[in-house]
Formats: C-alpha cells, structure tokens, sequence
C-alpha cells in the first residue's frame, strides 16, 4: 500500500495534479474508483483469499473444525505425497498427457496455418476456417459422447475402419486400454482445437512482408522453399510466445476429458493432478492431501512459466511479462 | 487491408509461375483440407441422422450420413421430460445472465484501467492479471463458495467468474485503441466518468463485447463441472450439459460393470418407452451443440480479431 501515491504520481500528466494530496485525487476519481472498487472487492475475495487456504496443505484437515484449531504436521502431505506411487504416476500421466498434447497441438495448428495460407480461393478458405473453429466451441461433454462413440467396441466408426483396412481382426474396446489413452487424448485435444490454434498463427503470417515472397520467387525458391525459408522464420515470434505459455501449463491439461473418458480400465493412464485433487478432495474428503496436490500444481506452473520467460529474454526473444 | 494486400500481391506473384508441381501442391492442399472438413463434421452428421431415426431401429447399426426410417419421436420425448426441459431453461438462464453480467462488470473496470489519470491504475491491473498466473485450486474455492452459502443457488453459476483477466486485457487493449478525442469530447461535454462509459465507450466496444459475451456464453453453455462440483444433489438447477454428462456416466459404467439403474431418472423412462440409450444420447447432444452451431459462425469476425488483440498484447 506505501508506493501507492508513487504509482499515483507516475501516471499523472498535468504538473498543478503534483499539488494535490492522494486523498484529494481519491476524491476527485470518485467515480472511476466506485466503477472498479467493488470489483476489485471481489476479486480479493474470490481470487485471493482462499490462498489462506493452502495452509491446510500443512494440516491435517477435519472438516468441521476452525482452521486455527486444526492439528499442524508441517511437510508430511507433501512427504506422503512423492512417496506415493498412485500420486507419481498421476504426475507422470500429467506430464505425458501436457507433453504429447503440446507437441502435436503446435505442430498440428501450425501446418494447418501454413495449408490455409497457401489456399487461392478465399471462399473456400473461409468455410474451412469456419467449419474448423466448430469443436472449439462444442462442450467436452458432447465431444466425449462423440469420442466413446467413435470408439465404442459394437459398431464404432474407428473399429470398423480400422477392421476394414486389416489393421486389426475384430474389434477393440480401445478405452479400456490403459496405454493407448494418452493418444486417444492426444487426438481427441488436437481434433478439439487445431483450429481455433491457428488463428493466432494466420494472424501471425499476415504481419509477414508480401515483398519477401516476390524476392524468395525472383530466387527461384518453389513453394516449400517460400514456406520453409519465409513463412516459417516469420511465424518464428509467435511460435516461441505460445510455447513459454504452454511450458507455463505443462501441469494443468484440463480435467474434462480424462474425468469423462476415463474409466476402471484405463485409470492408470488417465488420471491426472486435477482429477486427483477431485478425487481425494471432494470425493474422500482428505481436504489437506488434495490441497498439497493442487497447490504443488500452481506453485510448479508458476515456476515452469517464468523460467521459460527468462530463458526467451536471455535469448533475446519476444516474452510475456 | 494490409491483409487483403498481401494476399492479392502474393496471388500475382503465384499465378504468373502456375507450374504444375504448384498445380499438384494446390489440388493435394485441397484435398488435405476437404478431409479435415469431414473429420470435424462427421460426428454431428453422424449424430444427427441417429437422433431423427427410429430408436429400435438404430440398434441395427449402420447409420451414417442419413436416417434410415425417419421420425421426431427422439425429440418428442426428450422434451417431454420436465428434468430435461428444465435443465434446458437453466442452461439458457446462465448462458443470458452468465454473458451480460460478466461483461459488462469486466468492460466497466477495463474502462477505468484504460484511463492513465487513474490512481489505482496499475494496481487494480496487476491484481487482476496476476489472477491469471495463482490459482487458489480447487478445493479452497469449494470451501470459500460452502461458507458463502452459494452451493443450492443459481448464483453460484454466476458470481465466481464475473471478471477474467484475459477478457479484461481484451477489452482494455480495445478501448486504448479507440480515438482518444471522442473520449475528450464528452468529457469537456460535461459527461461524467459512469456516462462515458455506458453512452459512448460501450457502443464503440461492440466488437470486444460481442467477443467477451460469446466466450462467456460458451462457458456457461458448455459447463457441467459447477453443477457437479456445488448443486448435483439439486436437480431444479441442473443443466442440459450436466444431464447428458449423467447418461454418457450412466452408459460408460453399465458396460464395464452392468449397474444401469442408477441415477438419471430420463434413462428409465426411455426404457419404458423403447428409447435406446444410443438414441437418447445422440439426440441430447444435438440438443446441446445446435444452439452453438448456430451463433458461433456470425461472431467470427468478431472473436478472431479479438483473440489477435488479446493474443498479441496479452
């Protein structure tokens, strides 16, 4: 709260404002502060405030007690946490999952990018894009139905595809298993966002010189030299943001897919930390163990995003902060 | 425009060297881009020509692009069930209340942090954005919305996601760029700071709003988790999502371990009326994509260059 009238200061363009007190130019923005302050009430609320409650992660947690009389353990949460082999292997499944997801995802949106861009026919260019943002939009729910029904043992499109080209005899019920979930999540995720990735990217080629392609062309280059030599290098900026942002996320790959597609069968591949944390929090009701674990999560991400940030800077890279 | 520059310049520059290695590019280009169309409109088509076949017929499989033995009875019954015709109004009460609310709360605090007079400019903007990076996680929410008495209400759809930051950098990033005389105008005009904001800011938003309200609306839409996490024991605010959420539960338990008699009250009624399970859920996820399929496309323009703003300054 002290560096406030700093800040205050700083902002401020005409040199009579420098007389004021802070308090008169609280007065005087009466307004602006009733617009944001019952807001920013409730963002302190909402948002802030049950950062007090990560101290549970250091108890041990029984509801209907005050937190201030709950009984301290210190580390053991934590302790009990890399110990346990169900909660390190929700964490690799975390990582794999983030990590398959990611590298297909980039690929997948930035390919597409460069394919839209190369298409002659704005019409046409613009029925895929509008067709492409459409699983975006649609719920997990609705996808998940489509996926388990896609790959559903009696009569799923997947099975009788792959039966039909002999890739396999008789059907398969591929979500009871467990180590072909992660791509059947790494699939479903890239048929979800793929397009509505490549906004971002298209958006991106725009800002490229049209005079380079025509220089690239006077050279000789053919259509993957032009793409491989112009459109890739100024995709460059945008490519490395997106990714500081993604490492950012590595431990968080939604929830909505695993806890809908996941079943007995395939547990050991799909849990991941937010169904865990669902799991021991809301449905066991271990309140601490679930904390240390989201909290674990949130302290990670943290520090995963602003070493990626600092990495881009040390390379001299466009960053976020 | 620079856009539509750089697009007509680099046609001029292909179609004066149209070699046929470019032709066949072109065409597999084409082809390439046809069988993502399909891949991503299959399943609806799919389950659309279900959800309008008859039940007892669908079991014979084999359905694909059309129904075989056409009917609305699917429809008809799904709407005669009062949890689902219910769940329907709720979906649409948080989708309406759940987009204006939030953006309008979230284009009045971007309009006090777009004006560089404001005292608390910085900290207001940094305390949002830093929401972006903590989360609290989820079970210190759930306790915070347990000792708010939120749980059994409607608010409790509402009240937790009034303002987030990236929607709020978006419309930020959008009122900077707008003409700052018009702003100076009203104001020696004699307007004060709440009728800047609502009779001149707010109409020339129009696109960063279209943009926030959509996302919202999407969210609202498209939610189940809230109402799993806080009223699944209170089924008058139940939603659409959180129903065929129940029947894909309902159908994915009763194949590995046969328990299909729990929960959803609509999945015994269908078996009274010789509803499949398949035709039921293919017909409730037509019900809960068909409003989106509908808005999405003419907001296009509106939320691609909404994501470019928020993507590039955010």
């Amino acid at each position: 709260m002290q560096n406030q009238p700093q800040i205050a200061g700083s902002s401020l363009k005409t040199p009579v404002a420098g007389n004021k007190t802070f308090f008169q130019l609280l007065i005087r923005q009466r307004a602006l502060l009733l617009m944001s302050v019952p807001l920013l009430i409730w963002l302190f609320i909402f948002r802030y405030y049950p950062l007090w409650g990560w101290s549970m992660a250091f108890m041990n947690y029984r509801p209907g007690h005050k937190l201030t009389d709950q009984h301290f353990v210190g580390f053991d949460q934590f302790k009990f946490m890399f110990t346990d082999d169900n909660f390190l292997q929700v964490l690799r499944n975390t990582l794999a999952m983030s990590f398959i997801s990611l590298v297909l995802g980039t690929c997948g949106a930035i390919a597409l990018a460069i394919l839209l861009n190369e298409l002659r026919k704005v019409a046409f260019k613009r029925v895929v894009q509008t067709i492409s943002y459409l699983p975006h939009f649609i719920s997990w729910v609705v996808a998940a139905n489509i996926i388990s029904d896609a790959l559903s043992p009696d009569g799923g499109i997947i099975n009788r595809i792959f039966v039909w080209l002999g890739l396999i005899k008789e059907p398969v019920m591929w979500l009871g298993v467990g180590h072909d979930f992660w791509t059947i999540f790494a699939l479903s995720d890239l048929w979800k966002s793929i397009g509505w990735n490549t906004i971002v990217y298209l958006a991106a080629i725009t800002t490229i010189d049209p005079s380079l392609y025509e220089a690239a062309e006077i050279d000789g280059a053919g259509r993957f030299k032009r793409i491989w030599h112009v459109t890739l290098p100024g995709m460059r900026s945008i490519i490395i943001l997106l990714g500081i942002l993604s490492i950012g996320n590595l431990m968080q790959n939604g929830f909505e897919a695993q806890w809908l597609l996941g079943n007995g069968m395939n547990i050991d591949y799909s849990q991941n930390l937010d169904v865990f944390v669902l799991k021991y929090g809301i449905q066991l009701g271990n309140f601490s163990l679930a904390t240390a674990a989201g909290m674990f999560k949130t302290v990670v991400s943290f520090i995963l995003l602003f070493s990626a940030n600092s990495l881009a800077r040390r390379f001299g890279q466009e960053r976020i902060f | 425009m620079a856009a539509n520059q750089s697009a007509a310049a680099k046609r001029k520059v292909y179609s004066r060297y149209s070699s046929p290695a470019d032709r066949i590019f072109d065409t597999l280009n084409v082809i390439a881009l046809c069988f993502l169309m399909f891949v991503t409109l299959y399943p609806f088509i799919n389950m659309l020509a279900v959800s309008l076949n008859d039940a007892g017929d669908s079991i014979r499989g084999n359905i694909y692009f059309w129904p075989r033995i056409f009917t609305w009875d699917n429809y008809r019954f799904v709407f005669k069930q009062s949890e689902i015709f219910h769940a329907t109004l709720i979906s649409v009460a948080r989708a309406v209340v759940g987009s204006l609310v939030p953006v309008f709360c979230t284009a009045m605090v971007a309009y006090t942090i777009s004006r560089p007079e404001f005292v608390l400019r910085k900290f207001v903007t940094i305390a949002f954005v830093l929401t972006m990076y903590i989360d609290p996680g989820l079970i210190p929410s759930y306790l915070l919305i347990r000792d708010l008495h939120l749980i059994g209400t409607f608010w409790v759809y509402i009240v937790p996601g009034l303002v987030y930051a990236f929607n709020l950098i978006l419309i930020r990033s959008f009122i900077e760029g707008l003409p700052e005389g018009i702003l100076e105008s009203a104001r020696i005009d004699g307007a004060g700071e709440f009728k800047t904001f609502t009779k001149i800011v707010l109409p020339l938003c129009v696109p960063a709003l279209a943009t926030v309200g959509l996302f919202n609306a999407v969210y609202q839409w498209n939610d189940w988790i809230a109402v799993f996490l806080y009223n699944s024991s209170h089924q008058e605010l139940s939603t659409l999502q959180f129903e065929l959420m129940k029947m894909l539960a309902n159908t994915n338990s009763s194949s590995s371990s046969g328990s299909l008699a729990s929960s959803a009250a609509a999945g015994s009624a269908a078996a009274a009326n010789n509803l499949t399970p398949t035709a039921l859920r293919a017909t409730m996820t037509i019900v809960a994509s068909v409003p989106i399929i509908c808005v999405y496309p003419f907001l296009q323009k509106y939320f691609v260059k909404g994501m470019t703003l928020g993507g590039v300054k955010g």
